[in-house]
């Protein structure tokens, strides 16, 4: 073997993969927060909306769980681009995500409705409350008790679908791990020291989902 | 005083409720009888309106229940309802079961709320569970937890739909008591019930519902020692 390792370039850039590393994990967490929104009402939707509404709801979903999650971000990347409206890296990357975690949320959210007994919406209206009451304090609770798990999931897929970021020029993680590594030539030693960082967010992730789930989920 | 005139409710093509006259005075106990598929549960669900309906009207303390200028919300706070599941709301305590519905339809402050609760739960006999996740307790538990919920709006009236049937023989007692209780002290209630004795030891006036029609209403004594229909005669001799 004539490859020579030099890990202290890489040691020397691990504040700034660090902080890449930061900028991946707030794309990733912005990203299901809107995921979660629009995927709640896109399950909404596709159960009880309007017509054409219920349509776009169902194409969104389709588009987003039977297209690579890299041509997603293209979409708003060169799509959007080539009608003249041009996102920043960072844009781009976020709305990707936020519509590929929207669309397979949508289809766990809705088999997490449909897991909710009618009887709670009757029970609730019958006390009173009017449908968005009975929605917000009655059943999306229990939804989102079910589908957490699934929900974790597209946390960490989330995560690692981010290093897609880097060919739309966004310095997330692998970006910034791309930028190093092609100035320095160090490329497996970059990646390798990268791979561990994701590593460690994902499980982070999902150490943190558990201590929460604890703390959440009493019943 | 709940008036019904004139009734009628459609599924679709199928005419469940045909023609339903029927006062409920403040105070009164009425027990509604009658087989399964006889439009029981549909009139209740239509007094709240849960259910629309399709012809005649439904008073409320002088509110027409189905009309568009109704604040049905507002109207339901009078209307209790306990239905044949337990509806425990299982992410919730017993007592933040109970304080919900009193925090954000009655606007009531978290304090209010949770004495008025409180107080409930230990009317149905659940002081000592106020903390406890419903999936902690035991159906008869759960439904008494229902009742004491519905009793947190303080409603005019209550109505009970098989309150009993979906629970073990041995907790059907603990429930019936409950319903005993409120009676004693004068609720206005309106119980589709199987319980033939409760029927006709709790109720001042027992009604017999077969196929969408109310076959005979009268006191307990006139409806279960003379009945006058055949269907309701049929009905009785069929669950004694
Ligand atoms: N949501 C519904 N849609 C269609 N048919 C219904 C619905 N609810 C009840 N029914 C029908 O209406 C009739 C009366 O039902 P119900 O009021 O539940 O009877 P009961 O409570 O006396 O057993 C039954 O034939 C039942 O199948
Ligand atoms: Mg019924």
């Amino acid at each position: 073997m004539d490859y020579n390792f030099h890990w202290r370039p890489v040691f020397r850039q691990l504040p700034d993969l660090f902080e890449a590393g930061l900028l991946t994990l707030e794309v990733a967490i912005l990203s299901m927060i809107l995921g979660i929104m629009l995927g709640l009402i896109l399950a909404l939707l596709r159960m009880n909306g309007p017509r054409p509404l219920r349509w776009i709801a169902n194409f969104w979903v389709e588009l987003a769980r039977n297209t690579p999650a890299l041509f997603q971000l293209f979409f708003f990347g060169f799509g959007l681009g080539a009608f003249g409206l041009h996102l920043t890296p960072y844009l781009i990357v976020l709305l990707g995500l936020s519509f590929n975690n929207a669309g397979y949320l949508a289809e766990n959210f809705r088999g997490g409705f449909l897991a909710v007994p009618d009887t709670q919406i009757r029970a609730a209206r019958s006390l009173g409350m009017t449908a968005s009451q009975t929605y917000i304090r009655i059943i999306i609770p229990q939804v989102l008790r079910i589908v957490y798990h699934p929900m974790t999931n597209q946390m960490v897929w989330a995560v690692l679908m981010s290093s897609l970021g880097m060919l739309v020029g966004f310095r997330e993680l692998s970006g910034e791990t791309q930028f190093f590594a092609s100035k320095t030539y160090r490329i497996f030693e970059y990646f390798a020291v990268t791979a561990v960082i994701y590593y460690v967010i994902v499980k982070i992730i999902l150490i943190g989902s558990k201590l929460a789930a604890r703390r959440l989920f009493k019943y | 005083m709940i008036e019904i005139k004139q009734l009628h409710k459609y599924f679709g093509k199928l005419h469940v409720l045909q023609g339903i006259d029927l006062n409920v005075n403040k105070g009164e106990v009425l027990s509604i009888i009658g087989s399964s598929g006889s439009g029981k549960s549909t009139l209740l669900y239509c007094i709240n309106g849960l259910e629309p309906i399709q012809q005649g009207q439904i008073m409320v303390d002088g509110i027409p229940v189905h009309d568009a200028k109704t604040d049905i919300n507002k109207l339901r706070q009078k209307l209790g309802m306990v239905f044949q599941q337990w509806n425990s709301f299982p992410h919730l305590t017993a007592l933040e079961n109970v304080a919900l519905a009193p925090k954000i339809v009655r606007k009531m402050s978290r304090d209010e709320a949770k004495t008025i609760a409180e107080k409930q739960l230990r009317h149905v006999g659940l002081g000592d569970k106020l903390d406890v996740y419903p999936s902690a307790l035991s159906g008869g538990q759960q439904q008494r937890l229902a009742i004491a919920r519905a009793l947190a709006m303080e409603p005019a009236y209550m109505l009970f739909d098989e309150a009993t049937s979906a629970l073990d023989p041995e907790l059907v007692g603990e429930v019936l008591d409950t319903m005993r209780l409120l009676a004693e002290e004068g609720m206005t209630m309106i119980c589709v019930t199987h319980e033939m004795s409760f029927a006709r030891d709790v109720s001042d006036r027992v009604a017999y519902f077969h196929q969408g029609h109310m076959e005979e209403v009268g006191p307990p004594a006139q409806i279960f020692g003379d009945p006058q229909s055949p269907h309701t005669r049929k009905f009785l001799a069929s669950v004694r």
